[in-house]
């Protein structure tokens, strides 16, 4: 244990010199790897990392010359962890708007394209992430390597299309755009669709059926819209890979009747790939989600009656969700999609202490959502191939108590420092009155 | 009024007050003349200082022992195999061998732990009651930035279903304060976490009254966005300091209504005001200051406010900053109630730090782990935890045992009520959970609950799980975590 956090330490100043997107030869001996993938668990096992990906994992993998050696005897060793629900890098400050970008607010939702060109599903988080945020280092220093960037709902029931990034801090760090459309439904999203459901799932219905007809009709063409669509031309053609079954629909619903609802669009719109989000009351009708096919992002500390549409609220809705076949991916809570999105972890062990397996927990902060948002030809498993995202932890990666020891990204070895651990040296001894804290 | 107990000494009042007002008492005038009668004094005006008096009483409790358990005494001490034993609602014994008495309830600790219950200084249950609707909505008198007349014990809800909640993750005491929206937001109030019908029937019996002061962005940001004072810090302090006068006047006109009924005239008594009565409770070392401040810099403000006045701060709460000045804070003192991880919410947050109640703590200040939430406070213990966890990995060595404090000691200490509770010591109230195993660990749940001695709260058994009017009969009822 020492000696590996000395070899650590010694790497970690390199790391700091060097540039930060050198890709090293690595191996990572001696570790319990928990691969996520079809080779399971292999005890006292070798992961070699080369060109930022993973060359080789198993228990008979030689380590060639040239390798720097990770010896992480005793320790877990996992992939990079994901939170299925963030705005890490458009979001900076709550309550300071000029900081953020996560969100779209148009005057009049479902306006035609006018002057304003007010638009909301075609609102793309892309063009506005910034990899420098001070959150990503707080987050990948606890183990995460990945994260859904997802809009926030504005005015409209649409909030715009999600990407997922590494949290490499590099200034190519996004994974893959558009990877999902987020639309709100429920409390949040009646509220913006007159304040009944009953003309929600009337407005949606229409909308998607707009989509539809302007993705047979053809790009740009404007025949065959009626005098009164509700989409704005940007917005139809978002919707298009959405009703043609090319980009998931994460939908925010809380209600178990309502998600029954939801599952119903299905028989509408064949092709529509369904995630729940949120999902308070998922738990009473997990078997109908199960049989639908359709995943669920949820955070697992939700049990609080918060809402008349969450009052079957409870910790064990993650661990019965999943018994019943339901693939989960877990997220952070709603105020908490920047700085402690690191908490998935926490989350997916208090799933496992309210009757959720622990490879499905840890598959909820994995593969899942890589599958999910489908990044998982390059990440969400160790295994050969796959970007070098990999997390070495002193323990049980889903205890409080757990620290990560070591952490690469796409073959990178990350420094396990944040802003917040400068400020922490900073003034770490304050009986030291020789300098001001600022120049420390 | 707010001298009690020496005025009432001084008349002579416990033993014959009516015998004084029967009788006209005879004194000299302030000009030196001859005895000379006054007129007859009128009884003399005393506020009650308890007008929502705690009915509580303790749920029915057995003599208990749990054996060969690990105990964290919430003082820094922890035995292993040791032995707690609960008789009359107070805790007896503790170590690792105790006297048990023949035919009590024995419970085999084998593997688990066993803790005094979580205090949580900083709570909006039965404020801000689940569900989030606007007819529950109580928290906040945002309609002046003092308030200090507002009492947060008139809003609390005892049915709030997030009060169970908190109970299966082993509170027992709670601070519900009112919000932070006002420079003064009012008084909050101490609550044993029980099951009851009435706020009264939670009131912890004696624990002092706290006034929930605001520092820094939410003041501001409520008043400045109304287009009133204050709409930036230095209108905030400016606001606090003419409060503060203005209690201070307001004292002085009572205690000179003292004086003079004491020299035996007749004085009309001041007009009551029960904005400026719980500000001078404070002046008079009654009523804790429990402090919303976030930075540091800000803090040291109000360090020098509160001497300006003559007050002390009891606690800076969700101080974000405390690590910056924990010196300062020893030396006052002062107490830092603080989140283990939140952050950057505001531009006031931004220097959140994992390690900010550790090295509080490793300063010698008072630290303490606060929800703030009613979600958070149904893991206080995780959220010690957390912060535990990055401080050892950061090379301060605090102990599980000594983090306790936290959680326990610490809180009570900041609520006034550490001689009773907050603590494994014989004569103390039996406040104290027992775990599954480890509480620092995400797999471990708090088993059985006891406040003053008696198990509220099991979670094997649903007889001991209470269910909230509001939650009875809808489809969440049977989940009680």
């Amino acid at each position: 244990m020492r000696k590996l956090n000395l070899i650590i330490a010694a790497a970690s100043l390199f790391a700091v010199m060097a540039s930060p997107t050198l890709a090293e030869d690595i191996a990572i001996t001696n570790g319990r790897i928990i691969t996520m993938g079809d080779a399971g668990t292999i005890e006292g096992g070798t992961i070699l990392i080369a060109d930022g990906v993973i060359e080789a994992v198993g228990m008979d993998v030689t380590v060639p010359d040239g390798y720097r050696i990770i010896d992480a005897g005793g320790m877990i060793v996992t992939p990079g962890l994901m939170n299925a629900y963030t705005m890490l890098g458009i979001l900076e400050i709550g309550l300071e708007s000029a900081t953020n970008d996560n969100t779209i607010n148009s005057p009049s939702p479902f306006a035609r394209v006018t002057s304003e060109a007010v638009f909301s599903a075609a609102f793309d988080v892309s063009y506005g992430i910034n990899p420098k945020t001070m959150h990503i280092p707080i987050q990948r220093i606890e183990g995460l390597t990945r994260a859904l960037v997802a809009p926030g709902t504005g005015s409209s029931i649409f909030a715009g299309q999600a990407s997922v990034i590494d949290l490499s801090g590099d200034f190519d760090s996004i994974t893959a755009t558009r990877v999902a459309m987020v639309v709100s439904l429920g409390e949040a999203g009646k509220a913006r669709a007159g304040g009944a459901r009953g003309g929600l799932y009337v407005t949606l219905i229409r909308a998607l059926n707009e989509a539809l007809n302007y993705g047979r009709r053809g790009e740009g063409s404007l025949a065959g819209r009626e005098r009164d669509s509700i989409l704005s031309l940007f917005d139809a053609e978002a919707l298009v890979p959405v009703v043609e079954g090319d980009m998931p629909l994460i939908v925010h619903v809380s209600r178990a009747a309502e998600i029954l609802q939801v599952l119903a669009l299905s028989h509408m719109f064949g092709e529509l790939d369904l995630i729940l989000s949120g999902a308070r009351e998922g738990w009473m009708v997990a078997d109908e989600i199960a049989a639908a096919g359709v995943s669920v992002i949820l955070d697992p500390h939700a049990n609080l009656p918060s809402s008349f549409e969450a009052l079957a609220s409870t910790l064990y809705n993650a661990g019965r969700l999943s018994a019943a076949g339901v693939t989960i991916a877990f997220r952070s809570p709603d105020g908490d999609v920047a700085y402690r999105t690191r908490l998935v972890r926490q989350g997916a062990g208090n799933a496992v202490a309210h009757g959720m397996d622990w490879d499905a927990a840890l598959a909820a902060i994995t593969i899942n959502p890589a599958r999910m948002f489908g990044i998982d030809e390059s990440y969400g498993t160790l295994e050969t191939g796959k970007d070098a995202d990999v997390v070495v932890w002193d323990g049980d990666p889903l205890e409080l108590m757990t620290n990560p020891v070591f952490v690469a990204i796409k073959g990178v070895e990350m420094v396990l420092e944040s802003r917040q651990t400068r400020l922490r040296d900073r003034y770490m001894d304050l009986d030291d009155q020789e300098s001001r804290h600022q120049y420390r | 009024m707010f001298k009690t107990s020496k005025h009432l000494t001084a008349l002579g009042m416990l033993v014959g007050l009516a015998a004084l007002l029967a009788a006209p008492a005879i004194s000299q005038n302030a000009d030196g003349d001859e005895d000379k009668e006054v007129k007859e004094q009128r009884p003399l005006v005393m506020v009650d200082k308890d007008p929502f008096p705690s009915t509580y009483q303790p749920l029915p409790s057995t003599a208990v022992v749990i054996i060969n358990v690990t105990i964290l005494d919430g003082l820094g001490g922890r035995t292993e195999n040791g032995s707690v034993l609960m008789m009359d609602g107070k805790i007896k014994a503790v170590g690792e061998s105790v006297e048990v008495p023949e035919g009590i309830t024995v419970i085999d600790g084998t593997g688990k732990w066993v803790t005094p219950g979580i205090i949580d200084v900083h709570s909006h249950l039965g404020d801000y009651a689940s569900p989030n609707t606007a007819g529950n909505s109580d928290g906040n008198e945002a309609t002046n930035p003092n308030t200090a007349e507002v009492w947060a014990e008139h809003s609390v809800w005892p049915q709030d279903p997030g009060f169970e909640r908190a109970m299966a993750g082993g509170v027992t005491v709670l601070q519900v304060l009112p919000g932070s929206a006002n420079l003064f937001g009012g008084r909050g109030v101490t609550l044993k976490n029980v099951p009851s019908r009435t706020m009264q029937g939670m009131k912890f019996p004696g624990a002092p009254y706290g006034l929930k002061m605001a520092c820094g962005e939410n003041p501001k940001r409520v008043y400045g966005g109304k287009g009133r004072s204050p709409s930036t810090r230095m209108g905030n302090v400016a606001g606090y300091r003419a409060a503060w006068i203005k209690a201070v006047e307001y004292q002085n006109s009572w205690d000179q209504y003292y004086a003079k009924y004491e020299e035996g005239e007749d004085p009309n008594p001041p007009k009551r005001d029960l904005q400026l009565e719980t500000l001078v409770g404070v002046l008079e070392g009654e009523i804790l200051v429990h402090n919303h401040c976030y930075r540091a810099d800000e803090q040291a403000v109000m360090i020098d406010i509160s001497k300006e006045f003559g007050y002390q701060i009891t606690a800076f709460h969700h101080a974000i900053e405390s690590y910056k000045i924990a010196d300062i804070l020893a030396e006052n003192d002062i107490c830092a109630a603080m989140w283990a991880d939140w952050g950057a919410g505001k531009m006031e947050m931004y220097d959140a730090i994992r390690e900010n109640i550790p090295l509080v703590h490793k300063a010698g200040a008072c630290a303490i782990t606060h929800s703030d939430s009613a979600t958070g406070i149904q893991r206080l213990n995780q959220e010690t935890a957390k912060a535990l966890a990055h401080a050892n990995n950061a090379g301060i060595d605090i102990s599980k045992a000594e983090a306790w404090l936290w959680l326990s000691y610490n809180p009570a200490k900041a609520l006034g009520i550490a001689d009773e509770t907050g603590s494994l010591e014989p004569g103390k109230n039996a406040d104290m959970v027992l775990w599954t195993g480890d509480p620092f660990s995400v797999y471990t749940m708090a088993e059985r609950v006891f406040v003053d001695g008696a198990l509220i709260y099991d979670l094997n058994d649903p007889d001991h799980q209470p269910v909230s009017d509001f939650r009875l009969g809808q489809a969440g009822q049977g989940d009680a975590r």
